[in-house]
């Protein structure tokens, strides 16, 4: 784009009238995007329901095989995550620079150690044999013949927003380098509060999946 | 915000009339290849979309002609046997589904045209624009590779557990279809951001076109309907890599499961495609009747009906599938309700027409070509959703006839229409009206002639998707396949005074049609900004009892830091009368 005229602030890109039209977008169009991402994950918790009412021992056998405690750590730390991306956020508004920054390194080490603990979580499963689909699973500590779907089920869930969780570390590093340039402040602070209205649905999800798929008797 | 206290506020507006020979359009703003694939205009985006669905349009319907050739006979020819047949005809019907009707009208006309409608500079977001473009392309290759390894051959709703055992290349082609998934998403979200936030001051929302409408429900469908298509084609890629177990009975899943899941977002898919074109009829009948369209609001909320309803129909494709009674029911009852707000519209249409000054134009004539198939298509529709009817006619030709009559009848010649409609606008020329006619003239026969047979074949029980018949069908494949010739040499014809119009033809004044719509108040091309002023409405986009420099209002704006002058000179002898406008 060329320059701007003197009227049009740095951060307001040409098409939009001013600051306010602009951030009204954005937060619309995130908004619009969460719908979308709702109806995604309605797809599977949809399949999830379709086959916990077909086969309810299925599902209460099977997930006596996840670990409890380690889900509930990881509940914690993403909602940990979720309160310092909002301070992030206000720290934004406040033109609190030192604030943004430390924020949301905290925000990314925690979705890092969600990673971490989902990690030791799938290698412990893979270990002891159990693999998505029915030609890879091995295991047998669980009486069903369709063990294999729940872990199915339980891979593709946790697969897809474990992969919503890089892109949301990406997200934030992102954040983070255009925060230590000083391109966010009370003036201007649109991507960060977007990036944090994403981060809260990630988590959001992970507040659904862990009861469905680690508290279930 | 500009759009919606602008209604209180007293404005002091000039009129600017388009000049006829612009110098500065946006095709001469930025030129060369590289300029265009990274620009972040809407103009040349929606031009890339169009030639890009063009392409695909060819390419399926290249495919169409081999089908309907192979057919001519029952036995096996030369250059087709029956696994070659089964790869044609999911391939056309992958390509025209997901390459050709979904993007056509929203991504390529809907693109250049919205923000123009909305006197905006651009979409919402140009950057996640042109990154939806991009994952189009990236779709399409995933397609390609598909073709180059083993084809696909499960028809385009690939059912399980077909899908999910077929040697041909599933995972590539879903895939792509998941990308592309991806594409549609954005500009949805692009669009619906786009209509709420960046209208001109006075564009209230009793005052928005009704392709602005129409394109509002198809976005809204685009966004609640495509992430479940996204995550049924995940699931199935899944099944068929590593054997899940959810869809396919010999692992423990149920083949129901995927049809539900597919047509929950296939049936709305089908809106997606036509929806749009509701919207260019709208805009076209109006123009061409010089009238006011009848029932505004009719037709705006009933698009918002259809993509509510159009959710609630799916279990219609799976009435012989096993469903319970109840469930059959009841999807065939909401299915006869979609017809209500479908023919809301028809009937509105029509009334518009009454004591119009019609000129039967090439864009119009194909909006009369649409009211007449479009409605024998939507009639068949009905006739499918009642239950003991459709029994004998489920997986027949008949279905076969229905969707070409709506899709290729309803959507490609609204299509058709709004290609013809907003050229002049697009391009800056004119195309050759007489040759505009013949092949209008030649599609509307050749389709009949196609398909029509095909209502009569499949109600005697030939079924869809077979490679072979008796010869008790011979003659209809046969008139069916002259048909499909027909067709094709109407857009041969067509392709020709496009390409012809694009070097050779008659430069377009900017209001060609002496519409009231905002996009002709521009310069034919427009500017880069489409506008070189914000553009001030006072009146709604059908008003013609109201004079032209009532709809040619605007704010002049400094140059906006582009450095260039703005072409369009402010009308002086008016200025007074103009100076201050209370909106509202
Ligand atoms: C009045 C509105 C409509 C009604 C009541 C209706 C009804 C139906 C029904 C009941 C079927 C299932 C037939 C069967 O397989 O047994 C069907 C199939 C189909 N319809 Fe429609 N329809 C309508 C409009 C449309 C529109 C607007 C489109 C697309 C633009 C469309 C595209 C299709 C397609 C593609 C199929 C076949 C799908 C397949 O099995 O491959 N329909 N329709
Ligand atoms: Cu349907």
């Amino acid at each position: 784009m060329a320059n701007h005229s003197s009227t049009h602030p740095a951060h307001v890109q040409h098409h939009f009238v001013d600051s306010e039209q602009q951030f009204d977008s954005a937060k619309m169009g995130m908004w619009v995007f969460i719908v979308n991402e709702v109806l995604f994950f309605g797809g599977l918790f949809c399949a999830y329901i379709v086959f916990r009412t077909w086969y309810p021992d299925l599902f209460t056998q099977a997930a006596t095989q996840l670990d409890t405690f380690w889900g509930a750590v990881n509940t914690v730390v993403l909602i940990g995550s979720s309160l310092t991306v909002a301070m992030a956020i206000r720290s934004a508004q406040k033109n609190q620079q030192r604030g943004l920054e430390i924020n949301l390194l905290i925000t990314i080490a925690l979705a890092c150690v969600f990673l971490v603990i989902k990690y030791f979580e799938y290698s412990h499963k893979i270990h002891i044999g159990i693999l998505p689909g029915a030609e890879n699973y091995t295991f047998e500590g669980i009486d069903h013949p369709l063990a294999h779907v729940f872990f199915g089920i339980y891979y593709i869930m946790t697969g897809v927003h474990g992969l919503h969780v890089i892109v949301g570390i990406g997200l934030m590093l992102w954040i983070y380098f255009r925060a230590r340039k000083g391109e966010f402040g009370s003036e201007y602070y649109t991507p960060v509060e977007i990036t944090g209205l994403y981060w809260h649905l990630v988590d959001l999800i992970w507040i659904f999946l862990f009861p469905l798929l680690y508290l279930i008797e | 915000m500009a759009t919606a206290e602008a209604t209180t506020k007293t404005l002091k507006v000039q009129r600017f009339k388009p000049s006829e020979n612009p110098t500065n359009t946006y095709l001469t703003d930025e030129k060369g290849v590289w300029a265009w694939m990274t620009t972040v205009d809407h103009k040349k985006i929606g031009i890339m979309y169009l030639v890009a669905v063009a392409f695909f349009f060819a390419l399926g319907g290249f495919l169409a002609i081999a089908l309907r050739t192979k057919l001519l006979t029952g036995a096996s020819i030369d250059f087709i046997d029956a696994d070659a047949y089964n790869q044609l005809f999911t391939l056309h019907g992958a390509i025209m589904v997901f390459f050709v009707l979904v993007p056509s009208i929203p991504a390529a006309l809907g693109n250049f045209i919205m923000p123009m409608q909305l006197g905006a500079k651009d979409v919402a977001f140009p950057r996640l624009n042109l990154a939806s473009f991009y994952i189009y392309v990236v779709g399409a290759i995933f397609t390609f590779i598909a073709l180059a390894l083993n084809g696909l051959d499960t028809g385009w709703t690939f059912y399980t557990p077909y899908s999910t055992e077929s040697g041909s290349s599933v995972i590539w082609v879903t895939t792509g279809v998941f990308i592309l998934g991806f594409s549609s998403i954005l500009t949805g979200t692009n669009f619906i951001t786009t209509i709420h936030k960046l209208r001109a001051p006075g564009i209230t929302w009793s005052k928005l076109p009704l392709n602005i409408w129409a394109l509002y429900a198809t976005s809204v469908i685009q966004v609640l309907a495509t992430p479940v298509l996204a995550i049924t084609l995940l699931l199935l890629i899944m099944e068929r890599w590593l054997g899940i177990g959810i869809f396919d009975p010999a692992m423990g899943g149920d083949p129901v499961l995927f049809q539900h899941f597919f047509w929950f977002y296939s049936h709305p898919a089908v809106y997606i495609m036509i929806v749009p074109g509701f919207g260019i009829i709208s805009e076209v009948i109006s123009t061409f009747s010089k009238k006011t369209v009848f029932g505004y609001w009719a037709i705006a909320l009933s698009s918002l009906a259809i993509a509510f309803i159009g959710f609630l129909v799916w279990g219609h494709h799976m009435f012989t599938s096993g469903q319970s009674a109840v469930a059959t029911t009841v999807f065939s009852f909401l299915t006869f309700l979609v017809g209500i707000p479908t023919g809301i519209k028809i009937f509105n249409w029509v009334a518009t027409l009454y004591k119009g000054s019609i000129k039967m134009d090439t864009p119009m004539l194909y909006v009369f070509i649409f009211l007449f198939l479009f409605s024998i298509g939507g009639f068949t529709g009905i006739m499918l959703g009642t239950l003991s009817v459709n029994i004998h006619l489920h997986d027949t030709y008949y279905v076969v006839a229905h969707f070409h009559y709506v899709m290729m009848g309803g959507t490609l010649i609204a299509l058709l229409a709004g290609l013809h409609y907003w050229w002049p606008k697009m391009t800056g020329k004119m195309y050759n009206e007489r040759l505009g006619k013949v092949s209008a003239v030649l599609i509307f026969i050749g389709f009949n002639v196609t398909f029509l047979p095909q209502f009569v074949m499949g109600s005697q029980g030939m079924p869809r998707r077979y490679y072979n018949y008796i010869d008790q069908f011979a003659p209809f494949h046969q008139t069916s396949t002259i048909g499909s010739y027909i067709l094709g040499v109407g857009f041969l014809i067509m392709l020709y005074y496009l390409l012809h119009s694009l070097f050779r033809g008659e430069k377009a004044p900017a209001n060609p049609w002496g519409s009231r719509a905002l996009e002709w108040q521009a310069t034919s091309p427009p500017d880069f900004h489409n506008f070189g002023h914000t553009p001030v409405v006072i009146h709604g986009p059908y008003d013609y009892h109201q004079p032209m420099e009532e709809f040619q209002l605007g704010i002049a704006v400094d140059t906006n830091g582009h450095g260039k002058d703005t072409h369009v000179e402010p009308d002086d002898p008016e200025l007074d009368k103009w100076k201050n406008y209370s909106l509202g």
